[in-house]
Order: structure tokens, then C-alpha cells, then sequence
């Protein structure tokens, strides 16, 4: 097509889309999407980097997980007096849950800035390296998973008919069944959040190098604020129904739908509807978000790590 | 169609350091007066308005001295920078070699470096296990290929990367120079193994200051000089402008009779 340009002038082709634009932003999701050799590889050898000449190596995840859960949950469980054959379950979950959810915004947010000599050396859709990201925190996720299969085996006897945490005014759970196997496609929902989120604050952290420290100042309060190792019927448990507000007030933190829609169906638990519609607009609003952050920024990335 | 073709591109850096990301700066500066006016980062334009087309077929060497754009050139040619203004299209599969050492871990084998890097350059990794074999053959790596690469030296390193790298079939070839590491016998080895790749591969741009190297893999030549294109042309005619003298001159007999050239009399093309 450029067999009349002569070499200094070359024509200006048309056919390609501009840097910025949905086009490119979209194609490089597409192609990072399409690299998934790449992405897996890198992100398993994350994982047995990290324990390497270990002798358990990636046993640790499941090991260290299975310790914080049992001593958290035994403690929370004598703090707030919950029967402990449907807490430790509870606790044990939510924070399985809750360690993937950390991971993809605290391991999200350094993304590119740690991938910064393979962003500057080798040309590959940035995709890859977020979706590197989260395919370790799922990798990690179902290492720790072993956790919740032995706590679930134990104690299926109590998870398997309907329960109450709270044996005076407890919300109902309608206990195990077929209906758990709703928190596969939970889990796939909030992987494809994983995504988005990564892309969004890796791009905003690379820029600004203080937001990574934010968010780190504020995780760890919002690890308390959700209720992970308590529970929502704690809140208005033996002091009555007077505090109704702030059953409504910890509902507008979206951390506790996401955590919802993946815990409760694994241990039997309610879950509001409302919980996944909250969980849908985010992923809707985020990945649009994302998208735009891709479309204006996508080509800055390699200039700002 | 293999091509690259760049249009008035500009490649700006932005520098970003403590002082102007700094919250502080920017709540006192208003207190100040005239002094903070200039909020935007400081910018350094290590490309500006560069024109060229290369089509299939083309081996372009790039000489400059050190900070002249070179690396930013091949960079911006690889897709890694896009132009801050201007446009570049790049039509083809890039295998960009910058930095040997960079995609390698370590604490891995050999071996998995290979598959690692080989999917960074467009492999899969089914492809890459059948080149395995052949790789430690060339790199006369044994056993070693086996041993985690924190037991290498830097030039068995250097042997895995130039390895990697020479056993796929780029349609774009960008070579950063940095080719130093390895001794002379595997040198001729690589240079061999280059030449072969180079070839094969539709195009090539090249960045180095041996003129050796570049009369052995390149024939036009690209002078670039702060940021801008100085002098395109054929790779003698550029030398000679850049270094001031024919690069044939202080050639051994040996690197002329395997370029094919006759042996230069001095001052014969002197200040041509």
C-alpha cells in the first residue's frame, strides 16, 4: 500500500484507529485476553516463586490461611458468643473471600509498577499484566479453598438445614443445597471485577505514587468495617431492635455485597437480592470506568512507570 | 505486508519526581506568588518529528551518540512508547531484543526462561519445548541448562538470551546493542546465528556502535543526533559522516574479506 510513497514521505494511513481510542483500548483487552499462555504461566510462577526451595512450598497459602481462621474464629466466635459450629465456617469463608478481594486492590494497584522493566522492554497489552494479577489471587484463592472444604466436611451437619447464627433474633438461613453452586458464577463475577479494578487503580497508581498508600491506610479498616469476623445480627444482637440504622448504614459498603454473593452460598447463608444487583452495577459501571481509563491512559502507562 | 511507517512523531517524557507530585508543594505554592505558576511536570523530548518508513526487506542501522534517541527510537518502532504527537503504525510481529536480562528470573531453570521468554515474543509454549533442544545445543549450556539462572554468569546469560532469541522467526527484528558479554569464540558462533536471523526476518533496525556489526547486518544507516533523524542514507556514507572517517579504515583484513569488501588504502575515501 505504500509502494509509491517514497521514503521520507510516507503517506498517513488512515486504516489504524487513533491512540486514544475504544478501538485500541478494546483490542488491547482482546489481545491480552488471547494471550492466556502468557498470563497463566506468569501468574502460576508467581505463586511457586514466592515459596520457592520451601519444602511445602504453596502448602503455606493453605496452611497459613487455615491458622488466621481458626484462631480468629475461635476468638470472634467466644467475643460475640456464636455457636462455633456455624461461625468457624462463617469466619473461615469470609475471609478466604475476603483475601481475594484484598489481593486484587492491594496487588492491583503496584501492577504495572512492578511489571515495569517487562513494560518497558517487551511491547504486550497491558491486560496481560493485570490479568496476571488476578489469575495469582485465583490461584492463591483456590490453594485456600482446602481450608473451607475440610471446615465445610466437619461441620456439614450444622450448615445443612436451616440455621440461625443468632439463636434469639437471628436473621433465618436457609442451609446448604443445590443452590450453593451459585457462588461459581459469584466467584467469576468477582474475578471479572478483579479485572477491572486492576486495570482502573493500576493506571491511577502509576501516575500518582501516593494513592497506593491511601488505599493501604484504608484496607485494614475496611476489613473491620465489613462484617467478615462479625456478623450483620451482631449489630443489633442483644441490644434490640433500636439499632436498626446501622443495618442499614453497613449496607452501603459494596464490600460487603461482594463478599455476600460468594460467601453465602458456600455455607448456606441468605443472600439479599439486592446484594447482587449491587454487585452487577458495579461490575457494569466499573468495567465502563476501566474502559475509559484504557482509552486515555493506555499509551501513558509505559511513559509513567 | 511487513512495514513500519512513523509520521511526525514526538516522543515526550514527562518527569514526575518528589517536588512535583508532592501535595505540599502545590498547597504552599499558592501562597507564594508567581513562583508555582507552572504546574505541569518538567518534559523531555527525547524524540521530535521524526518521518521514516521502512519497508520489508530493509536492514537500517542506527548510530548516535549516547542519549541521541536510539533506544527510544527502537522503543517507540516496537509499540512499547506511542507517540506523544504524530503517529506510528506498525504492521508485523516485533521481536524487540533491548535488554537480555530483562523477562528472566533467577530463581528458575534455563530451561523455563526460555518458554517464559519465548512467550513473550509472540511463542506458544507447545513451540517453544520443541526448540528447547536445539537452544542448549547453540548456547553450550549442558546441564546447566537445568540450574536456576542465579548460578550463571553474566555471559552464559547473554548466550541464553542471543539463544532465544536467534531460534524464532521475527518479522520485525529490533536489536538494542549490548551483544558485549560473550567471548570470542561464541561471538563468531552468534554472529553466524544473527546474520542467519537476520535473513530470515523481514526487517531489521539495529542500534550499535560497532562498525563491524553494523556493515555485517545492516545497509542503510539512520544518524540520529538529540532527538532528531541527522543524516539517512546508505550505512558507508553515514558512517563516514558520523565518525569522520571511512569504517573501513581500521578494519582487520580478516572482517573485510568476510564483508567482501577489498581492503581500503587510507586516505584514499578519507573525509569523503
Amino acid at each position: 500500500m505504500h509502494a509509491t510513497s517514497t521514503i521520507d514521505k510516507p503517506m498517513i494511513p488512515s486504516a489504524v484507529a487513533p491512540t486514544r481510542s475504544f478501538t485500541r483500548a478494546i483490542e488491547d483487552i482482546r489481545q491480552g485476553i488471547a494471550q492466556r499462555e502468557l498470563w497463566a504461566h506468569l501468574g502460576w510462577q508467581d505463586i511457586k516463586q514466592r515459596y520457592r526451595r520451601s519444602v511445602l512450598g504453596p502448602l503455606w497459602i493453605t496452611i497459613s490461611m487455615g491458622v488466621t481462621a481458626l484462631g480468629l474464629g475461635i476468638l470472634y466466635a467466644v467475643l460475640f458468643k456464636h455457636p462455633l459450629q456455624q461461625f468457624l465456617p462463617y469466619v473461615t469463608t469470609g475471609f478466604i473471600v475476603w483475601n481475594f478481594i484484598n489481593g486484587c486492590i492491594t496487588e492491583g494497584m503496584s501492577t504495572f509498577v512492578v511489571n515495569e522493566g517487562l513494560i518497558k522492554h517487551l511491547p504486550a497489552p497491558l491486560t496481560v499484566y493485570a490479568l496476571r494479577t488476578v489469575w495469582r489471587q485465583t490461584l492463591m484463592f483456590l490453594h485456600n479453598l482446602a481450608v473451607y472444604v475440610i471446615m465445610v466436611a466437619i461441620y456439614f451437619g450444622s450448615l445443612d438445614h436451616v440455621y440461625q447464627m443468632d439463636r434469639q433474633n437471628g436473621q433465618f438461613h436457609p442451609g446448604l443445597g443445590l443452590w450453593s453452586f451459585s457462588a461459581i458464577p459469584a466467584f467469576f463475577v468477582l474475578a471479572l471485577n478483579g479485572v477491572w479494578l486492576t486495570l482502573l487503580i493500576g493506571i491511577i497508581s502509576t501516575r500518582y505514587r501516593d494513592i497506593p498508600q491511601v488505599i493501604n491506610s484504608v484496607i485494614q479498616l475496611a476489613f473491620y468495617l465489613t462484617p467478615i469476623v462479625w456478623s450483620p445480627d451482631d449489630l443489633f444482637g442483644s441490644g434490640g431492635s433500636n439499632r436498626t440504622w446501622a443495618k442499614v448504614i453497613f449496607q452501603f459498603n459494596p464490600l460487603y455485597h461482594f463478599v455476600q454473593v460468594l460467601r453465602a452460598p458456600m455455607i448456606g447463608q441468605h443472600v439479599d437480592w439486592w446484594s447482587w444487583a449491587t454487585v452487577g452495577g458495579i461490575t457494569v459501571l466499573g468495567w465502563a470506568l476501566a474502559l475509559v481509563a484504557m482509552r486515555n491512559y493506555r499509551a501513558r502507562v509505559s511513559y509513567w512507570v | 505486508m511487513v512495514s513500519i511507517d512513523v509520521w511526525n512523531a514526538s516522543v515526550d517524557f514527562p518527569i514526575f519526581d518528589a517536588k512535583t507530585r508532592s501535595l505540599k508543594k502545590a498547597v504552599l505554592g499558592k501562597v507564594g506568588g508567581k513562583i508555582g505558576t507552572d504546574q505541569r511536570a518538567p518534559i523531555i523530548e527525547a524524540l521530535h518529528d521524526i518521518t521514516l518508513s521502512l519497508q520489508e526487506g530493509d536492514r537500517v542501522g542506527l548510530v548516535g551518540h549516547n542519549g541521541a534517541g536510539k533506544s527510544t527510537l527502537l522503543r517507540m518502532l516496537a509499540g512499547i512508547y506511542e507517540p506523544t504527537r504524530g503517529t506510528a503504525h506498525i504492521h508485523g510481529k516485533v521481536a524487540p531484543v533491548f535488554d537480555m536480562g530483562v523477562g528472566m528470573d533467577p530463581e528458575i531453570s534455563g530451561e523455563e526462561n526460555i518458554i517464559i521468554r519465548g512467550l513473550f515474543l509472540g511463542m506458544t509454549r507447545k513451540q517453544m519445548e520443541k526448540r528447547i533442544d536445539e537452544i542448549t545445543e547453540f548456547t553450550e549450556l549442558g546441564d546447566y541448562i537445568q540450574m536456576p539462572l542465579r548460578t550463571y554468569s553474566t555471559g552464559m546469560r547473554v548466550r541464553l538470551a542471543l539463544g532465544v532469541v536467534t531460534s524464532i522467526d521475527p518479522e520485525i527484528l529490533l536489536l538494542d546493542e549490548g551483544i558485549g558479554a560473550v567471548d570470542a569464540a561464541f561471538l563468531d558462533k552468534a554472529r553466524n546465528r544473527l546474520v542467519d536471523l537476520v535473513k530470515r526476518s523481514g526487517l531489521l533496525v539495529f542500534a550499535s556502535h560497532s562498525d563491524e556489526f553494523l556493515m555485517e547486518l545492516c545497509n542503510t544507516a539512520i544518524w540520529m543526533d538529540e532527538g532528531h533523524v541527522r543524516l539517512r542514507g546508505g550505512l558507508r556514507e553515514v558512517l563516514t559522516a558520523y565518525k569522520g572517517r571511512d569504517p573501513y579504515e581500521n578494519m582487520s583484513p580478516e572482517t573485510l574479506a568476510r564483508l567482501g569488501v577489498e581492503p581500503v588504502v587510507p586516505d584514499a575515501h578519507a573525509r569523503a
